[in-house]
């Protein structure tokens, strides 16, 4: 049987029982007395002037209570880019104001300009449509499409930014000449535009914000959807609304899963603070589905060029991309760092490549903002270089499995600085592609591939070997590269004077089952059963500061810092123990929730120190504090690299175009395990999200900027008909060298390696077929496919 | 308004609703059961599943007083009487079926709904009458798990 405690168990989620049983409690299922309604008016159209908004109808409707509009919120600040970036001759990207509510103009469909606060939720809604229609818009031309953007200046999406340029970044600038040379001399060289889809992530729980606001001591408290509730108030505080950090609590509490999407501040969320204050009473949003098509930041919106050059072996020389990057109408908290350091320091992947060479310029368009989407400019990454490299071996007639293991780096060479600045501390790619051959039967390939075409499909087979940095981030290099905060973590570990303990933890579980893995680590490392332990997470008022959730960097990061307060737990276990047991520290050992005297049997219990510890009678108090409390900040070294191999098998229909994934196959390595139930649960979770960007997932907007795929009606989420039973393994493990726990998280995956790896065995089974294509733009959809076939 | 009575999770309820009232919110709302959850506004997600007189149902799509006199149940009435998780619910936590948990009372609602209707459902009939409830953490496999195993049947594949 499965070990089901400590370290490398899977014991039960504790998390589970409420949520399977209706007891969870997220943002909109709370109830508070006195509560109000806020609505918000968004725009209907994609750009266009405010000319006039008449609130006096609205105001006067039944229940309704208060109006607001971006008039109100002129004066506060802005909502600002976490990262500065600088462009390739020097000057500071162009950062446009982003308001809680739109004012002079509107930026896309969904722009919130005014908000309604009534006494009922239906009441708000019938208000804010009374708004809509007092409103006067003169419409301005849709700027959607990225090269119109840059090549029209007359139409500005911010009117101070005269090219709709957020900034031009070469990364990394001084190679670039060595890269044209070396694409001179190339023997060969292959070449594709791809575009690498925009995405709306959709959490399964819309975001929801209420605030309250508390005269008597003029607090404020921020209940909301949040991956990291630390840095929300930080944003609140330090940039929009200039209240005190001391006087706002902020408060995520159950969470339906983020994906990226509730990293951010959004304005919302400073409405209802503001609207709880002037009323004195609490005021609540929910987002509706729609809303949150329209107004959450998305994802992805890349379209590039890559280019590879290489000898006729399939050897690399160089990689160089130019790629654009839709940021959307407004700047979001990590918009400039998700197509930038997140994206082109990954360019060279698993590979010894010499020569890298990025080149991204961001566009403002009249549509929602992107920011991080689970993988976060890594995905970007891997799905150029594999799709690229897929096609040189086309080109060349190389075998696509022998062409990465000859380019990999191997084993002796970490740590190993990447051309485009990144050191990877430990890895073993050979170790990964040869298990993912391994569960995927290569060698059997041909023989499904003549059952497949026995009933009348194309098969084909697609690799992708992937790498990404997680644990984000060391603070003095993301300082260096323009990070606006540090991306440290923080952890309390609290021993109650009865022995149990509570941990407060910087990181947030929307989803990932902290409350479960970090209590394996803590019962693991103190010899306790980890039932005694309760992870706190998700309320500023109890947790001394965190970065969040999010760049798979919860253990790594979180974790250490927590594993950090627990040693510092233990030593000071140790003082007290020497002097209960007349002994000298250093001869004090602990083990199995034991302190004892080495070579003796004279021991105590963990729960014996921790009751001394509040009840010091017998207590060195000349010397040590009484109380068993320790806090550990932790900023991490380096970055860890997770990396793995994945091949799909998909089937091809030729007659109708429709792509089947009949098989998956991931052999990731994670470094150590905690929970291999849980890091199962994120690789499938991450592949179902790969598979649906690679044949589903298309968010469309039209000319004019009118968002076509609204809803799921439109939208295409992957269901389960959609998707197979995925073949995992994390064995082949390389630990993270620089933390305790020697974790390289887990969480984005799946999302990473899956969409190359569908996408070239799309491309495998069209080939085989005879139809000679390069390439076909995510997602592969039926009347894409056949457009390839019969084009 | 109008005075609606019906039977929720055993317990007769009676209330007065407008006539907008959607059965969810009066739900959420007027009963505080909130584990019936919005994911959508377009009866797509599935998040707002219940049983009404033993069918699946998008409470998000009915009003209040359309289903007067029905017999509710929704996910706070399916634990066993000395208040373990039911087979279903308990297949879900033993297989690792929810991540969030925002989606997992309406994936318990239709499999429940599923196996009544159909008691050894092979694995693709698992995943056709899922098709309504849309799940973005976990890719789908621990959930088909789940149901397969609350079935009583060995899972196929891994």
């Amino acid at each position: 049987m499965a070990k089901d405690f400590g370290i490398g168990g899977s014991p039960k989620r504790r998390e589970d029982v409420r949520f399977l049983t209706g007891r969870g409690v997220y943002t909109d299922d709370m109830n508070l007395h006195g509560q109000t309604y806020a609505v918000f008016v968004r725009s209907s159209v994609a750009h266009g002037r405010i000319v006039s908004i008449d609130t006096a109808a609205a105001l006067a409707m039944p229940g309704v209570l208060a109006v607001f509009t971006g008039e109100d919120f002129k004066d506060v600040g802005g909502n600002p880019a976490g990262w500065l970036i600088n462009s390739r001759d020097g000057t500071p990207m162009k950062e446009p104001k982003r308001p809680v509510l739109a004012h002079g103009k509107v930026r896309h469909v969904g722009d919130a300009y005014a908000a309604v606060i009534a006494s009922t939720y239906a009441q708000a809604k019938d208000a804010a449509q009374q708004l809509a229609d007092d409103t006067v818009i003169d419409e301005l031309p849709a700027i959607i499409d990225m090269r119109a953007a840059l090549a029209d200046a007359s139409n500005r999406v911010h009117d101070e930014i005269s090219d709709n340029q957020c900034f031009d970044w070469g990364w990394i600038e001084d190679n670039r000449a060595a890269v044209e040379a070396a694409f001179q001399a190339a023997p060969h060289i292959t070449t594709l535009e791809l575009v690498n889809n925009r995405l709306v992530p959709n959490a399964m729980e819309p975001r929801a914000s209420i605030g309250e606001y508390f005269p008597g001591t003029g607090d404020y408290k921020l209940t909301t959807t949040s991956q990291n509730p630390h840095l929300t108030r930080l944003l609140i505080a330090a940039f929009v609304m200039g209240i005190p950090e001391n006087k706002l609590t902020v408060v995520a509490p159950d969470v339906g899963g983020g994906f990226g999407s509730k990293i951010y501040h959004y304005g919302e969320e400073a409405l209802v603070l503001a609207a709880a204050k002037k009323l004195g009473r609490p005021v609540r949003w929910t987002a509706e589905r729609s809303e949150s098509f329209l107004s959450d930041a998305h994802g992805r919106d890349h379209v590039t060029k890559i280019e590879l050059a290489c000898d006729k072996e399939g050897n690399f020389l160089a990689f160089r991309t130019e790629t654009l990057a839709n940021v959307g109408a407004y700047l979001s908290n990590f918009s400039t760092a998700t197509p930038t350091f997140l994206h082109g320091t990954l360019m060279a992947g698993p590979y010894k490549v010499p020569l890298v060479y990025v080149n991204v310029k961001t566009v403002f368009t009249n549509t929602a903002p992107v920011d991080a989407y689970r993988g976060a400019g890594r995905p970007e990454a891997t799905y150029s270089l594999e799709r690229v490299i897929d096609q040189m071996c086309r080109e060349l007639g190389l075998d696509p499995f022998e062409v990465r293991r000859k380019n990999f780096l191997t084993t002796d060479q970490f740590p190993y600085t990447s051309p485009v600045g990144l050191v990877y501390d430990t890895g073993n790619y050979q170790a990964t592609l040869d298990k993912a051959m391994e569960m995927a039967d290569v060698s059997g390939f041909a023989a499904r591939r003549a059952d497949s075409a026995a009933r009348g499909k194309l098969r084909g087979m697609g690799l992708s070997t992937w790498i990404e940095a997680c644990g984000i981030a060391p603070s003095h290099l993301v300082g260096i590269l323009g990070a606006r905060v540090g991306l440290y973590d923080a952890a309390t570990v609290r021993v109650n004077a009865t022995g149990n303990i509570s941990v407060m933890v910087g990181a947030h579980s929307h989803g990932q089952g902290h409350e479960t893995v970090f209590a394996q680590v803590v019962g693991d490392m103190l010899g306790i059963p980890e039932s005694s332990v309760e992870i706190v997470h998700g309320d500023t008022s109890k947790i001394p500061f965190g970065m969040g959730s999010y760049g798979s960097r919860s253990l790594a990061v979180c974790g250490t810092a927590m594993t950090k307060a627990v040693d510092k737990i233990i030593a000071k276990g140790k003082k007290i123990a020497a002097h209960m047991l007349e002994a000298a520290e250093g001869d004090i050992t602990f083990a199995d929730g034991k302190f004892s005297v080495a070579g003796t049997d004279k021991a105590k219990t963990f729960g014996e120190i921790a009751f001394s510890a509040y009840v010091p009678h017998n207590y060195p108090l000349e010397t040590l504090e009484p109380g068993l409390e320790e806090t550990a900040f932790y900023d991490p070294a380096n970055f860890t690299y997770p990396a793995g191999a994945y091949i799909c098998e998909v089937e091809v229909d030729e007659g109708t175009g429709k792509v089947d994934v009949v098989a998956f196959h991931c052999a990731d390595d994670f470094g150590n395990v905690m929970n291999p139930m849980i890091v199962e649960g994120q690789v499938h979770g991450g592949v179902g999200q790969g598979i649906g960007q690679a044949l589903l997932e298309s968010t469309t907007y039209d000319e004019n900027g009118q968002l076509l795929t609204g809803s799921y009606m439109d939208y295409a989420m992957p269901r389960a008909e959609d998707v197979p039973f995925y073949n995992v393994d994390y064995s082949c493990q390389t630990p993270c060298t620089h933390n305790p726990l020697g974790v390289k998280g887990c969480g984005e995956a799946g999302a990473i390696g899956s969409p190359p790896a569908v996408i070239n065995a799309v491309l495998d089974a069209l080939n085989s077929g005879g139809h000679k294509v390069a390439h076909i733009d995510m997602p592969v959809s039926p009347h894409r496919v056949w457009q390839a076939i019969n084009g | 308004m109008t005075t609606v009575s019906m039977t929720v999770n055993g317990k007769p309820v009676s209330a007065s609703v407008e006539g907008r009232t959607l059965l969810v919110q009066y739900l959420r709302e007027g009963l505080g059961l909130t584990g019936t959850h919005v994911g959508c506004d377009t009866s797509q997600c599935g998040a707002c599943v219940v049983h009404v007189d033993g069918k699946p149902v998008k409470s998000c799509t009915v009003f209040a007083m359309d289903v007067a006199g029905a017999d509710v149940k929704t996910i706070e009435g399916m634990a066993n009487a000395d208040g373990s998780l039911g087979t279903i619910q308990q297949a879900f936590q033993d297989h690792h079926g929810l991540q969030c948990g925002f989606c997992t009372p309406g994936m318990v609602m239709s499999s429940a709904a599923l196996l009544a209707e159909n008691p050894k459902p092979t694995e693709s009939e698992v995943r056709h009458y899922l098709e309504g409830n849309i799940c973005r953490c976990t890719g789908y496999h621990n959930i088909i798990k789940a149901v397969l195993s609350a079935s009583g049947q060995m899972v196929a594949a891994e």
